[in-house]
């Protein structure tokens, strides 16, 4: 059976873009299924915060 | 000079937004410097550094956006300031907007995802990249600054998923054609490479592209996987991959000096793999990979492109160095050269470029100072201040903090280049032009009034610069590598194909070398 990595090699991209918009939109204009995610930081930022939210979930 | 800051509390935008922003205000008549940035600890310094303090600044937190302006008059600080909805809104209907804003949503919206690309500042870059693994995704992690200890245990995870983790700090990556990241524009071939070098990847994709030839898939492994704490656990699954991959049958490695026992691990890989290897591993010593089982080694990315394209079966012209026409063209340069003249400055964009650089001066008995360099000895003790022949890699963290890498903006190439003007003994300038997805559109363009200035700078003093220049890129990249060309050579540029022959170019004019670069095989 073909391992996760043989498949991403073989078959076309479907591509999570997390950040810069830049990567969404040239990965477009080679056709590439593509969808973006404009993240922010969650807790307002704050790493402990964070980290309990991690914790919890 | 009068100032001002403006602070948005809870308004997070990523990095290359707000490196827009600051690039267009900064172009407004009247104002000096100014900083649109996140209010991150290493930003607050830097604001800090500039002469930009208050109470509000200590308080901001890395979601909250600073805008502060440094200009002729507050008039002007003001009209900034009081309109920056409109700056930002610009550059915001340019862009493309999303209603997603969390990993679990992109991956909600997109089920039959296979690959998840980050590009988030590395304080939380891998906590997302955990996520994703968890998920079963492969990854491709542009973002730096993550830990070892992160980066070795996501690659431990990556690995008990079965998928593949490209990075920390991977820049470029090329999967069944597709350039993710800072990558050219290739045509599909048969030759898989994995590259734990940025720019060493570009160059031999589009060397291999410019030769007739293509690649099956180029795996970017991040800059540290090849360390002895990570152990090439990428490169090691890269290797399985492309050895597994039916549309491979040339494996090329590109590295930066590997750690002792991970080289060793790597190359008992090499020997056991079924499909021809060739390795180009910069910086490290000939002797440690001559006449291991089935790998061939070259001394550049070059050759290293040559040979795969030939061991692929394709006709390969022979290389034949400089030619006749190359050298006339050096000796007219140098003739213009004043008494004073004698060093070598490189302001280099790619990092591998700087490395492979100082390799071939070195082996040709030239020595060079570096910020990055392959020998302790060799450290500019300021990375600002060029000592005799010196090569800046301008990628270097160093000059990172807060400011866009040089293959998406010139500014501070441009204002190094002004510098390093200032210096009578310099006789030679050379500058590395990085084209393909999301580098700068004008790499050439954004330099040439730089070039012109630091040339008119040394007729002035009765000498001549002569100013080299390579580009990595193919005809098929977004921008236009004919007319990139052609506005360099209307500057006086000599323009190479290469990084390894422009450098084959500086030893000439230094006196050594025979403009050639060899396969030591």
């Amino acid at each position: 059976m073909e391992t996760k990595i043989e498949q991403l090699l073989a078959q076309p991209l479907v591509i999570v873009n997390l950040g810069l918009s830049k990567f969404s939109k040239s990965l477009e204009e080679q056709g590439v299924e593509v969808i973006q995610v404009d993240w922010t930081p969650p807790a307002g930022g704050d790493k402990e915060m964070m980290d309990l939210l991690d914790e919890l979930l | 000079m009068p100032s001002g800051f403006v602070i948005r509390k809870n308004q997070y935008y990523d990095s290359v937004f707000l490196m827009t922003v600051n690039a267009r205000i900064l172009k407004l008549e009247g104002v000096q410097q100014t900083a649109v940035l996140m209010g991150s600890p290493a930003n607050k310094q830097l604001l800090s550094d500039i002469g930009i303090q208050g109470a509000d600044i200590d308080l901001a937190q890395s979601n909250d956006l600073i805008v502060a302006v440094i200009a002729d008059s507050m008039e002007i600080v003001n009209q900034v300031l009081d309109n920056l909805d409109g700056w930002l809104n610009a550059v915001l209907e340019e862009a493309l907007a999303s209603k997603l804003h969390t990993l679990e949503e992109g991956l909600a919206a997109k089920s039959n995802a296979n690959l998840v690309v980050i590009s988030i500042p590395g304080e939380y870059a891998s906590r997302e990249a955990r996520k994703a693994l968890n998920e079963g995704m492969n990854v491709f992690l542009f973002s730096d600054n993550v830990s070892l200890e992160d980066e070795l245990e996501l690659k431990q995870l990556a690995k008990k998923k079965g998928v593949l983790l490209m990075g920390p700090d991977c820049g470029t990556s090329l999967i069944g054609g597709v350039g993710i990241g800072f990558a050219n524009a290739i045509r599909r071939g048969d030759i898989g490479v994995i590259g734990a070098a940025g720019t060493g990847l570009q160059e031999f994709t589009s060397q291999v592209h410019n030769l007739g030839c293509g690649i099956s898939h180029a795996i970017g492994t991040g800059s540290h996987d090849l360390s002895e704490r990570i152990g090439g656990l990428t490169a090691l699954a890269a290797m399985e991959a492309l050895e597994a991959d039916i549309n491979t049958n040339v494996i090329a490695v590109i590295s930066k000096p590997p750690g002792t026992t991970t080289l060793a691990r790597l190359l008992d890989k090499v020997a056991i793999c079924r499909k021809p290897v060739i390795g180009c591993f910069l910086g490290v010593d000939p002797k440690i990979t001559s006449n291991r089982i089935n790998l061939q080694t070259t001394r550049t990315i070059d050759e290293a492109a040559r040979l795969a394209v030939m061991t692929s079966g394709k006709p390969t012209p022979p290389d034949l160095g400089l030619s006749t026409a190359d050298l006339k063209e050096l000796s007219k340069e140098k003739a213009g050269w004043s008494p004073e003249q004698k060093y070598l400055r490189g302001i280099l964009a790619g990092g591998t470029f700087c490395y492979q650089s100082q390799q071939i001066l070195r082996e040709a008995g030239i020595s060079v100072y570096s910020n990055s360099p392959l020998e302790a000895t060799h450290k500019l003790i300021h990375p600002e201040k060029s000592i005799q022949h010196t090569l800046v890699d301008m990628g270097d963290e160093y000059f990172m903090v807060g400011k866009p890498h040089p293959m998406i903006d010139g500014t501070m190439r441009r204002q190094r280049i002004i510098a390093e003007s200032r210096d009578p003994q310099m006789a030679v300038l050379y500058l590395d032009f990085i084209l393909g997805y999301n580098a700068s559109m004008d790499p050439a363009g954004e330099l040439l009034e730089a070039i012109d200035e630091a040339k008119k700078v040394y007729k002035q003093r009765g000498g001549s610069l002569t100013v080299l220049a390579s580009i990595c890129g193919t005809p098929a990249d977004p921008q236009d590598l004919t007319f990139q060309k052609k506005i360099l050579r209307e500057a006086g540029v000599l323009v190479y194909d290469s990084n390894a022959k422009a450098t084959a170019a500086c030893c000439w004019l230094f006196g050594k070398g025979d403009g050639g670069h060899g396969n030591e095989n």
